[in-house]
C-alpha cells in the first residue's frame, strides 16, 4: 500500500505548480496508467487523507485512467489491451510487443481559481 | 451559478524524483563498473535463500555485495553475512517497498569500483516495488512453486516489468503438484518472451544455469558499452 505516499507526491508537485502561477487549486487532473503499479480506489482514499486540514481540502482529484497500449509486431499497429492479465494482440491473437502507453503516471492539469 | 473552472496544464511525471535519483543510479554504476541485480517477490519465496547461495557461490570468483530491503528486522543481513561478502541491510520501517534514494543513501560509504556485482533484495511484496525504478541492470522476479500457477496473472504489472522470472524451491514441486507448463503459460501471457528459469537453492539444481545468466547479462552490458 503505498498510494498514501503517492497522493502526497501529486499535492506536493500541483501545490508547487500553484504557488508558482499564485492560483488555488480547486482539482487535480492525473493520468493512471494501467501498467504504473498504483489502484484508483487507494489513490481516491489517500488523496481524501492528505488534503484533509489544508488548504486543498475540498479539492477534486480526477483520475483519467490510461489502458496499455502495445505495439503488435504483426500487425505491425499500436493496440490497447483489454487486460492486463493477458499481452496479446486484440486483434490477431498474437504475443503482444513494446508497451507504447500505460506505464506513467501523471498530474495533467489543475483546475484553479485565479 | 458556479463559473466553469479555469484549467492550467501541467504535464508532470508523478514519479520524476525516484526516476531522477534512479537515472543517477544508473550512470554510477555503469561508470563503476558494478552489474546491479534486483530481486522482487512476494514474503517467503525465497529471496534471501537465493541471495545467500548465490553470495557464497560467486564470492572469490567475483567482487559482490548485497543491500537487503527489510521492514523492521536485520535478520536477513546477518544471515547473509555467513558468506564472507559485504551486505548491508537497509530497515525500511513502514514503508513496503524500496525507493531509489534509499539505495543511494546505503551505499554511500561504498566504493563501487572495487565491486563486480551488487545485489539488491526488494521488500518482500509483489505491488509496491513496481512503481519504482531502483536504477538495476537486472530486475528478478521470483515466485516459488508453493505459491501456486498464477502468481503472474494476479500481478501482472511486476512480472511484465522484470527482466527474468525464477521460479524457486523446486524440490517441493512434486509435493504441492506444480504445474510447471501452467506457470510458464501464466508468465508467458503477462510478459511475452520473458526468459524463466526454475531452481532449488537448497539443492543447488538450476543453480549453475541461474549464475551463468547473471554473469552473461553483466557480459553483455559490457558489450552494449564498447559498441555504442
Amino acid at each position: 500500500m503505498h498510494e498514501l505516499s503517492i497522493a502526497a507526491s501529486i499535492v506536493d508537485l500541483a501545490q508547487e505548480e500553484a504557488e508558482k502561477l499564485g492560483v488555488r487549486i480547486t482539482g487535480i487532473h492525473v493520468t493512471l496508467g494501467a501498467l504504473c503499479g498504483v489502484v484508483r480506489e487507494a489513490l481516491e482514499g489517500s488523496y481524501e487523507m492528505v488534503v484533509a486540514g489544508t488548504v486543498l481540502e475540498g479539492s477534486r482529484l480526477i483520475i483519467q485512467e490510461q489502458p496499455v497500449i502495445v505495439y503488435c509486431p504483426k500487425c505491425r499497429e499500436p493496440r490497447p489491451l483489454p487486460s492486463i492479465q493477458r499481452f496479446v494482440c486484440p486483434e490477431c491473437d498474437s504475443p503482444a510487443g513494446e508497451v507504447i502507453d500505460g506505464k506513467e503516471l501523471q498530474v495533467t492539469a489543475l483546475e484553479v481559481d485565479s | 451559478m458556479r463559473s466553469e473552472p479555469r484549467i492550467v496544464e501541467v504535464r508532470q511525471n508523478v514519479f520524476r524524483q525516484n526516476d531522477g535519483i534512479a537515472r543517477e543510479l544508473r550512470t554510477r554504476f555503469r561508470d563503476a563498473g558494478v552489474f546491479v541485480v534486483s530481486m522482487v517477490s512476494s514474503p517467503g519465496s525465497g529471496k534471501t535463500m537465493l541471495l545467500e547461495k548465490t553470495l557464497t557461490a560467486m564470492h572469490g570468483d567475483w567482487r559482490v555485495a548485497a543491500l537487503v530491503g527489510d521492514l523492521a528486522t536485520e535478520n536477513d543481513a546477518r544471515r547473509l553475512a555467513r558468506s564472507g561478502a559485504p551486505v548491508r541491510q537497509i530497515v525500511t520501517g513502514t514503508v513496503c517497498h524500496l525507493e531509489a534514494a534509499m539505495v543511494r543513501d546505503s551505499l554511500a560509504e561504498w566504493k563501487l569500483e572495487e565491486l563486480d556485482f551488487l545485489f539488491i533484495e526488494n521488500v518482500g511484496n509483489l505491488v509496491c516495488p513496481a512503481s519504482y525504478d531502483l536504477g538495476e541492470d537486472l530486475r528478478l522476479v521470483l515466485m516459488s512453486v508453493t505459491e501456486g500457477e498464477d502468481k503472474p496473472q494476479k500481478y501482472p504489472t511486476i512480472f511484465h516489468g522484470a527482466d527474468i522470472a525464477v521460479i524457486t524451491k523446486a524440490d517441493l514441486a512434486q509435493a504441492v503438484e506444480f504445474d510447471r507448463a501452467a506457470a510458464r503459460d501464466a508468465v508467458q501471457a503477462v510478459a511475452p518472451g520473458l526468459p524463466v528459469l526454475e531452481l532449488s537453492a537448497k539443492t543447488g539444481a538450476g543453480m549453475r544455469e541461474f549464475l551463468e545468466l547473471v554473469v552473461s547479462r553483466r557480459k553483455a552490458r559490457g558489450k552494449k558499452e564498447t559498441a555504442q
